[in-house]
C-alpha cells in the first residue's frame, strides 16, 4: 500500500518533536541520559509513530499492527517522550526516570508498553525484525517491520549478517533506518571506523536505498511513502541527522553523547530549545557509560 | 524413530513449529521439501538465526534451531542470553555433535563447557539424552514446554530401551550401596559396561541416567549420595560447570556432602580422532571407568564401539 506523499503537517509533527526534546532535556539530570544519541533520533521516531506506523495505544498487542525495534537502544528517552506525547505513555511516568520503582532507564524493555523488545547489546534487533518480518511473510502478513540502527551500531558484523539474510529472503517488508549522526559514542565514525560510502554498502548487499535529511518531515514522508521501496528487497533509510539536535550548545559534539546536567543547566537548556542563547554548559562531560 | 522423523511428525502436526538451520542440515535433510517456508536456513549466522528465531517466537512460532553445539552456544551465547533467555522465549536450540561426539573435529568443534554455560542462563532449561531412543521418548515434552531449552543431540544407537520422559525427573536405572553412577549422554553407553564389571568384582552399584541437567532431579541425587559409598560423576564435559558441579551445588544447598569421584574432562581439551579412539585416549571406556573407581585392573573385555558417520 502507498501512502500519500502529497501532503503533510509539517507544524503538528515540529510542536511534538520540540515536546519529546524537551523530555529528553529533562531526563538529562539526577543520573542523566544519553541526551546527545536521543537528540538525533527524535525527529524519525516522532514522524514514524504520527505518520507511518500503524501503532497506537488501541493496538499494542494486536497481530495485525506494525513493529518498531529500536536497535540503538541507548535513544529510548526519545521513544519515552513520543510514546508519552501520543498517549501510550503516562507523561508522569516520565518523572520516574532511573527510579527503583518504574522500568525508565537507559536502554528499552518490555515494561513499557509498544517497546516490542529490549535492547542495549548492539546488533542483535536487526534479526529479531527479521524474525518478525518471516513470520509475516509465512503467514501472509501485510505488517511493517521498521528497526532503528545506529551508525555506530554498524560496526556490529551481525548487522551485516542481517542484510545478507534479509537480501536472501527477499525481506521487502523490513525496514532499516540509520540514525546517521556521524558519531559513535566517542569518536566520529570516520576517524575511528569509516562507514561511507554507507549507501553503497548496503545496495552492494542488495538493499533498496533511500538517502534523506532525517529532521525534515517532508524528506520523511516522500521517502517512507515509497514503502515498499522495490520489490523483493530490504528497505534502508540512511537518515543523517545530528547528534544533539535542538540544542546548539551541545550539537555534534563528542563529549556530549551521555549529558548529567545541573538543575539550573536544565532551566536554561529549555529555554535554548526554544531558541534563547546557548546554555553555559559548567557540567563535567566526558561522561561515558 | 529418528530425530528427523520425530521433527517432521511434530511440524506437520503444529503449523507454529519452524525448523531453522545455520546450515547444518545433517539432521533435517529432507525437511526443506516437506515444510517449504516453515523450514529456513540461514546461512552460516548462528547470532542471526538465534535472533530471527526470538522474532519468530514474537509472533507465536516455535522454532527448533539447529546448529554445531559448540557455534550454537558459544558463538550465538549472548544472543541466546539475552534474545532468549531475557524474554524467556519458548525457542528450542538442538546442538549436534556435542561433547565427545565431535570426534575427529579438533577443540574448535568440542562443546564440552556447553552445559555450564547453557544452564547459567536464567529461564533456560538443558537436557543430555542418552541415545537417540532416550532423545525421542525426550523431545516432545522439551519442545511442547514454555521455556527455551538446549539439547545435546545424541543420536546413537545402543540396546537401551528407556523409561518414560518426565521433565525435570533422572532415570533411575539401578540403585546400589557401594557406588552409583551417574552420568548424561553418549557415556551412558559405557557405564553400562562399566556397571557390569563393577557388579562382577562383587560391588552393589547403581546407575543414573540424568538426562535432565536443568530443572535437575535434586531428590535422585540426594537419594544416591546418601545410599552409596561413593558417587560417580560421569561427562564429557570439563570438570567445570558440568554434573559434578551441579552435584555440589546441590549437596551445599541441601547442607549435606558425599564422597564423589569426577570423571570429566579435567580442565583441557580432548584428542582428536574417531570416537572409540578418543574414548581409550580420555580413559573413558567402560573398563577404563570401571577400572578408574575400582583402583586396579581387571581382565574384563571392552565390547566394541562403533565408529558415528561423518554427518555435519
Amino acid at each position: 500500500m502507498k501512502h500519500n506523499a502529497e501532503t503533510i503537517d509539517e507544524q503538528e509533527l515540529k510542536d511534538i518533536a520540540l515536546n519529546v526534546r524537551g523530555h529528553i532535556v529533562r531526563m538529562s539530570t539526577d543520573g542523566g541520559c544519553f541526551t546527545g544519541a536521543s537528540l538525533s533520533a527524535v525527529d524519525l521516531i516522532v514522524y514514524l509513530y504520527s505518520r507511518f506506523l500503524n501503532i497506537n495505544k488501541d493496538n499494542l498487542n494486536h497481530p495485525d499492527r506494525d513493529y518498531l525495534f529500536l536497535s540503538k537502544g541507548h535513544d529510548v528517552p526519545a521513544l519515552y517522550g513520543t510514546f508519552a506525547e501520543l498517549g501510550l505513555l503516562d507523561k508522569e511516568r516520565l518523572n520516574n526516570h532511573l527510579s527503583i520503582n518504574d522500568h525508565i532507564y537507559w536502554h528499552p524493555n518490555t515494561h513499557i508498553p509498544g517497546i516490542e523488545f529490549h535492547s542495549g547489546s548492539l546488533g542483535h534487533l536487526p534479526s529479531v525484525a527479521i524474525g518478525v518480518a518471516l513470520d509475516l511473510k509465512i503467514s501472509g502478513g501485510t505488517n511493517k517491520v521498521v528497526c532503528i540502527l545506529g551508525d555506530g551500531e554498524l560496526n556490529e558484523g551481525t548487522c551485516w549478517e542481517a542484510v545478507l539474510v534479509a537480501n536472501a529472503y527477499k525481506l521487502d517488508n523490513l525496514i532499516f533506518v540509520v540514525d546517521r549522526n556521524q558519531f559513535q559514542a566517542n569518536v566520529h565514525t570516520e576517524d575511528l571506523i569509516p562507514l561511507e560510502p554507507l549507501a553503497d554498502k548496503f545496495r552492494a548487499f542488495g538493499a533498496a536505498v533511500k538517502r534523506i535529511d532525517g529532521h525534515n518531515f517532508t524528506h520523511l514522508h516522500h521517502a517512507f511513502s515509497a514503502y515498499p521501496f522495490e520489490e523483493g528487497k530490504l528497505n534502508v533509510v540512511i537518515a543523517d541527522t545530528v547528534r544533539g539536535k535542538g540544542l546548539p550548545s551541545i550539537e555534534e559534539r563528542a563529549d556530549r553523547w551521555f549529558c548529567n546536567f545541573t538543575a539550573t543547566e536544565i532551566d536554561q537548556l529549555l529555554l535554548e530549545l526554544h531558541g534563547h542563547q546557548n546554555t553555559q554548559l559548567t557540567s563535567e562531560t566526558l561522561v561515558v557509560r | 524413530m529418528t530425530y528427523e522423523e520425530l521433527l517432521t511428525e511434530t511440524a506437520l502436526a503444529n503449523e507454529q513449529v519452524i525448523v531453522m538451520t545455520a546450515e547444518n542440515r545433517a539432521l533435517v535433510r529432507n525437511l526443506p521439501g516437506i515444510l517449504g517456508k516453515r523450514f529456513i536456513d540461514t546461512g552460516i549466522t548462528e547470532q542471526t538465526m538465534i535472533g530471527a528465531s526470538a522474532g519468530l517466537a514474537l509472533r507465536g512460532r516455535i522454532p527448533v534451531v539447529h546448529a554445531l553445539a559448540a557455534f550454537l552456544t558459544m558463538r550465538a551465547f549472548e544472543f541466546v542470553r539475552t534474545d532468549l533467555g531475557i524474554p524467556n522465549l519458548p525457542v528450542k536450540l538442538s546442538g549436534f555433535i556435542p561433547g565427545l561426539l565431535s570426534d575427529g573435529n579438533g577443540p574448535t568443534h568440542q562443546a564440552i563447557e556447553d552445559i555450564a554455560i547453557m544452564r547459567g542462563i536464567p529461564n533456560v532449561t538443558v537436557f543430555a539424552p542418552a541415545d537417540e531412543d532416550d532423545l525421542v521418548k525426550m523431545l516432545p515434552q522439551i519442545w511442547s514446554s514454555a521455556h527455551p531449552a538446549y539439547t545435546r543431540v545424541n543420536t546413537r544407537k545402543t540396546w537401551y530401551n528407556h523409561a518414560p520422559f518426565v521433565l525435570g525427573k533422572a532415570e533411575v536405572i539401578a540403585e546400589g550401596s557401594d557406588i552409583t553412577i551417574l552420568t548424561y549422554g553418549l557415556l551412558f553407553e559405557q557405564a553400562l559396561i562399566a556397571v557390569d564389571i563393577l557388579r562382577s568384582e562383587g560391588l552393589s552399584v547403581g546407575l543414573i541416567n540424568m538426562r535432565s541437567l536443568k530443572p535437575v532431579d535434586e531428590q535422585a541425587i540426594l537419594n544416591a549420595c546418601a545410599q552409596s559409598g561413593l558417587v560417580v560423576t560421569l561427562e564429557d564435559h570439563f570438570v567445570t560447570g558440568g554434573l559434578y558441579s551441579i552435584i555440589a551445588e546441590v549437596l551445599l544447598k541441601h547442607q549435606t556432602t558425599a564422597r564423589v569421584l569426577p570423571i570429566a574432562l579435567n580442565n583441557k581439551w580432548f584428542k582428536p580422532a574417531l570416537l572409540p579412539d578418543v574414548l581409550q585416549h580420555e580413559g573413558f571406556t567402560g573398563k577404563q571407568i570401571a577400572e578408574q573407581i575400582l583402583g586396579y585392573k581387571t581382565a574384563h573385555q571392552q565390547p566394541e564401539i562403533l565408529t558415528p558417520e561423518f554427518s555435519e
